[in-house]
């Protein structure tokens, strides 16, 4: 990366998280690496199995045994997150990055009142006011995600899934983290609501300058919020450009297929049809991971794995014939 | 070299086993293995014991009475003269018998009760259930020594089936509330799609599903069996004459055995059905663990 | 005499008590009209968000539950009158494919099981063709191989692999109608087009028509003919598909069209859009989408609207604008 561009808020490199299994050890994320700059909406996206939620889990430091943080480096503000004990790590989390996980909106306390959860998420990582300046500070996250002051009082029950979905965005930048990590923000959400909550992103990040990391899996969504996208594989990074280059000229194939797949709102096309033989993570041939899609292999892409590496300004791709 | 087999499109963080009778043999389980090591070693005690070990040795009056451990009687013998060891030998096997008989009945009744009325809900379920909690209610030793006193001395099969009354309300329970989760599965309504007949889902679908559960709640029905029989026994009631461990130790105290010091007659039986409980223990816990992962990921947690 | 295959005429469906209270009674459908044609082979789609009914529209037909009030006509027969025999004939006629691949199969059996159960059940075996011979050519027909997926157990697949699976069984029975409950909503987006490719294969090549319930206008846009739009246990527009989504009336439906992330970044949402705060219960009167309609009037709110076709096309749409 050259130094003329704005200070990275996260820098991961070549990330690598396995689980052992009982037929061998999946490489959930294998080389990743990747930066997100202040202000700006990284999105990432990828199917099932690709690892993106993997990942996730990997930069806040959240995997569980058996799975293992391999090797790599998570550079958050200039800390290498990887090498922080618990207690100056539980600071960060929170204050520093926070997480909207998936299924986030059913993970609500359902016996406590809305006000209450936030501001009891917010005393746990310190935050020491008094009651009124406590209910003043939640009220007016309740507005920045566009919720009434009614909310301040309901219990989660109350809330359709939309509602609970901003409350869990309000308590995600209840203490102005420089990242957010959303990951699904939007799955179970019929498509009205899922656009309110993508434009209150919207608004946040306008608001706050906050950075993101959007994961996801729908293509169009990425389309309206993100600014660079980076696409996922089999644990690994294929393609990483800014949003207007991926879907006006995607380069890696794989890129290609899940650009043609998005199916038009607008108008009538033949369905674009592929096969689907995934790779087994626990052996995967070498070489490229695509290469049982791809359209376009050659004896290269089945011995050497291709590299991510520059083509044009902001632009990566992993493909030997890119 | 690489195998580019199909995997499963699920994400690996999330995806864990499920339950079912194929899930227990992936995982080494010490607590299974030792319960089923020293259920093993007791059944062997008492079916290669007998072919090793003539009955003579059980006999009335077959040698001195109330002798202690001695090269001929290794266990001594009891006030009637009978070898304490012989008499252990051919005891075990009719102790098991009641409990397998008994849990095994009380199981089979019990689970099939359980998912008839878990599958069809409403009034058949309402009956059974009500009907299974007023049973789990009452102390069941009580209303066995009223029905074994009335009946006298009877026949193992006899003492089992009375024994086995009382234990079918646990599996049905046990059963009914995992059959009242599982009738809305998406695999139940292609059945339905199928063609298949209600008694078809719940006998080929469902059930093999709950193996984990029936098979955790025959081994509890068969202590429970084993207890009660071992309770009636002590009490002075139930079968009277052929020979248990129980029935040993009964005989052993009504002839004061502890006071007179005579402690080879009361010591092995009670060594040997201690072993039978906790190795019953521990095979119930394994199997419960395999019925609810969420114990198992707890105790593997832990490594 | 019906002249339509499947016929649903003015279906209601309530839950609840027998209690007329409003609050106490859910009403998941109300009056729904909706009929595929004996032919052509038509897939027809119905697309509704969550709360709108789909899924009771779902378990109507397939005979699971019976009406409050109205009939499912099937070939002019009552789908809730039938018993024993007709019942089975029914269910050969009728299949269904579902939305989790996992769920639908039981996984103490291989998937085999599934086919099996139809076999016996349908006397496939009896009839003189070789059942097994009948398995592989409708797996062929969904482009696997028998040889990759038979004697393998469910979670040793993929969920592509799987739904075809499911679609292979419906097909063996040479249905006239397979309803299809979102059956690409939890396949990944690359592989969609695979299966919904099936389902217009099936349409074209065995005349079967399909009824495809889901929540993605798009994938419905662009592979069913026709459609009803459902709102809240109202059919709030219906016609032919492209005529409905590329000239939509209803406010509901165009907000929805609005609301789908147009996969272009110079085209991206501007205007905010307010849902008109938590929306529950249920009008007494009036349209049921009075509440969240930017166009509303006053008449909107004292009756409700019937549908009113449009000009020279398949197409009605129910409101007064």
């Amino acid at each position: 990366m050259t130094d003329n561009h704005p200070r990275v808020v996260l820098d991961v490199e070549n990330l690598q998280v396995q689980y052992p299994t009982a037929l061998g050890d999946i490489v959930a994320c294998r080389n990743v690496s990747l930066q997100v700059y202040r202000g700006e909406i990284l999105g990432l996206v990828g199917e099932s199995g690709c690892g993106k939620s993997t990942l996730a889990m990997a930069i806040m430091r959240l995997i569980q045994p058996p799975g293992r943080i391999v090797q790599g480096r998570v550079v958050l503000e200039g800390t290498d997150l990887l090498s922080l004990k618990e207690g100056r790590l539980r600071q960060m989390r929170w204050q520093q990055i926070a997480l909207i996980p998936q299924g986030a909106m059913s993970s609500l306390n359902p016996v406590m009142r809305i006000g209450e959860q936030i501001a009891d998420g917010m005393r746990a990582h310190g935050v020491e006011q008094s009651r009124g300046q406590m209910d003043n500070r939640v009220l007016d996250l309740l507005a920045a995600v566009g919720l009434p002051r009614s909310v301040h009082n309901m219990y989660p029950h109350e809330l359709s899934g939309g509602m609970k979905q901003r409350v869990c965005i309000a308590m995600a930048i209840s203490l102005h983290p420089s990242l957010i990590i959303a990951d699904e923000p939007t799955s179970a959400l019929d498509v009205v609501v899922q656009r309110l909550v993508i434009q209150t992103l919207m608004e946040i990040r306008q608001r706050l300058n906050v950075s993101m990391l959007l994961i996801g899996h729908d293509m169009g969504l990425q389309a309206q919020l993100v600014d660079r996208i980076a696409v996922m594989y089999a644990g690994r990074i294929m393609e990483v450009a800014p949003v207007e280059e991926i879907f006006d000229s995607p380069l890696h194939p794989y890129t290609r297929l899940l650009v043609e797949s998005i199916p038009s709102i607008k108008e009538r096309k033949p369905l674009r049809v592929t096969e689907g033989l995934m790779l087994d993570l626990r052996d995967p041939p070498p070489g490229c991971a695509f290469q049982l899609r791809c359209g376009q292999t050659s004896e290269i892409c089945r011995s050497i794995e291709p590299p991510l590496l520059q083509v044009a300004p902001e632009h990566y791709v992993a493909c030997h014939f890119c | 070299m690489a195998s580019t087999s199909i995997f499963p499109q699920k994400d690996p963080v999330v995806d864990a086993p499920r339950p079912g009778a194929r899930r227990i043999l992936g995982r080494v389980n010490w607590s299974l293995v030792l319960g089923i090591g020293l259920l093993l070693g007791i059944l062997l005690f008492g079916t290669a014991g007998r072919l090793l070990v003539s009955r003579d040795g059980m006999k009335l009056g077959a040698s001195d009475f109330a002798a202690p451990p001695s090269r001929q009687n290794p266990l001594g013998t009891d006030t009637a003269g009978r070898s304490v060891l012989v008499m252990m030998i051919y005891g075990t096997l009719p102790t098991l018998t009641i409990g397998l008989i008994a849990g095994g009945v009380g199981t089979i009744v019990g689970a099939s009760l359980g998912l008839i009325a878990g599958y069809y809900g409403g009034p058949i379920d309402t009956v059974l259930h009500s009907v299974a909690d007023i049973l789990l209610g009452v102390p069941s030793l009580m209303v066995l020594v009223v029905f074994a006193s009335y009946l006298g001395d009877m026949s193992i099969v006899t003492m089992s089936a009375i024994i086995a009354f009382f234990a079918w309300p646990w599996p049905a329970r046990s059963v009914r509330s995992q059959t009242l989760s599982m009738r809305e599965l998406a695999y139940v309504e292609m059945a339905k799609l199928s063609g298949c007949s209600d008694l078809e889902i719940i006998f080929q679908e469902l059930m093999p599903n709950l193996l984990p559960y029936i098979a955790s709640s025959f081994v509890r029905a068969v202590s429970q069996g084993i207890m009660a029989s071992v309770g009636l026994q002590m009490l002075g009631l139930g079968s009277l004459t052929l020979i248990t461990l129980a029935l040993m130790l009964s005989n052993a105290f009504s002839s004061a055995a502890l006071t007179r010091g005579l402690w080879w007659w009361w010591l092995p039986s009670t060594i040997v059905l201690t072993i039978l409980f906790i190795a019953l223990f521990l095979v119930t816990l394994s199997l419960d663990e395999a019925a609810n992962p969420r114990l198992k990921a707890a105790r593997r947690g832990g490594e | 005499m019906s002249q339509a295959l499947l016929d649903v005429k003015k279906v209601t469906k309530a839950f609840g008590n027998g209690l007329l209270k409003s609050q106490d009674r859910v009403v998941a459908l109300d009056s729904v009209d909706l009929s595929i044609p004996h032919e052509p082979a038509t897939i027809v789609a119905v697309a509704g968000e969550s709360g709108s009914g789909k899924t009771t529209l779902a378990k109507l037909v397939l005979g699971f539950t019976k009406p409050t009030a109205g009939q499912i006509l099937f070939a002019g027969q009552d789908v809730a009158d039938l018993r024993g025999a007709q019942l089975i004939e029914y269910r050969r006629q009728v299949q269904a494919i579902f939305q989790d691949p996992y769920e639908v199969f039981n996984p103490f059996y291989r998937v085999n099981h599934v086919f099996d159960q139809v076999i016996k059940h349908f006397q496939l075996a009896d009839k003189g063709d070789d059942p097994e011979e009948a398995v592989k050519t409708a797996l062929n027909m969904t482009g696997l191989r028998p040889e990759d997926v038979l004697g393998k157990y469910p979670h040793q697949l993929s969920g592509g692999q799987r739904q075809r699976i499911m679609i292979a069984r419906a097909l063996m029975l040479r249905p006239r109608l397979i309803l299809a409950d979102e059956p690409v909503s939890m396949i990944d987006a690359s592989l969609r087009a695979m299966i919904l490719e099936i389902l217009q294969r099936m349409r074209n090549e065995q005349s079967i028509s399909f009824l495809y319930i889901t929540h993605d206008l798009s994938t419905a846009y662009q592979i069913s003919d026709k459609i009803y739009i459902l709102y809240r246990g109202w059919i709030v527009e219906q016609g032919d598909t492209a005529r409905v989504i590329e000239n939509p009336q209803h406010p509901y439906l165009q907000l929805l069209i609005d609301s789908v992330p147009i996969p272009d970044p110079s085209q991206r949402w501007d205007s905010a859009i307010s849902l008109g705060g938590a929306v529950d219960g249920r009008e007494a009167t009036g349209c049921p989408f009075y509440s969240r309609c930017p166009a509303r009037t006053r008449r909107c709110l004292t009756k409700r609207p019937s549908l009113r076709p449009i000009e020279g096309e398949d197409h009605q749409v129910r409101c007064y604008l």
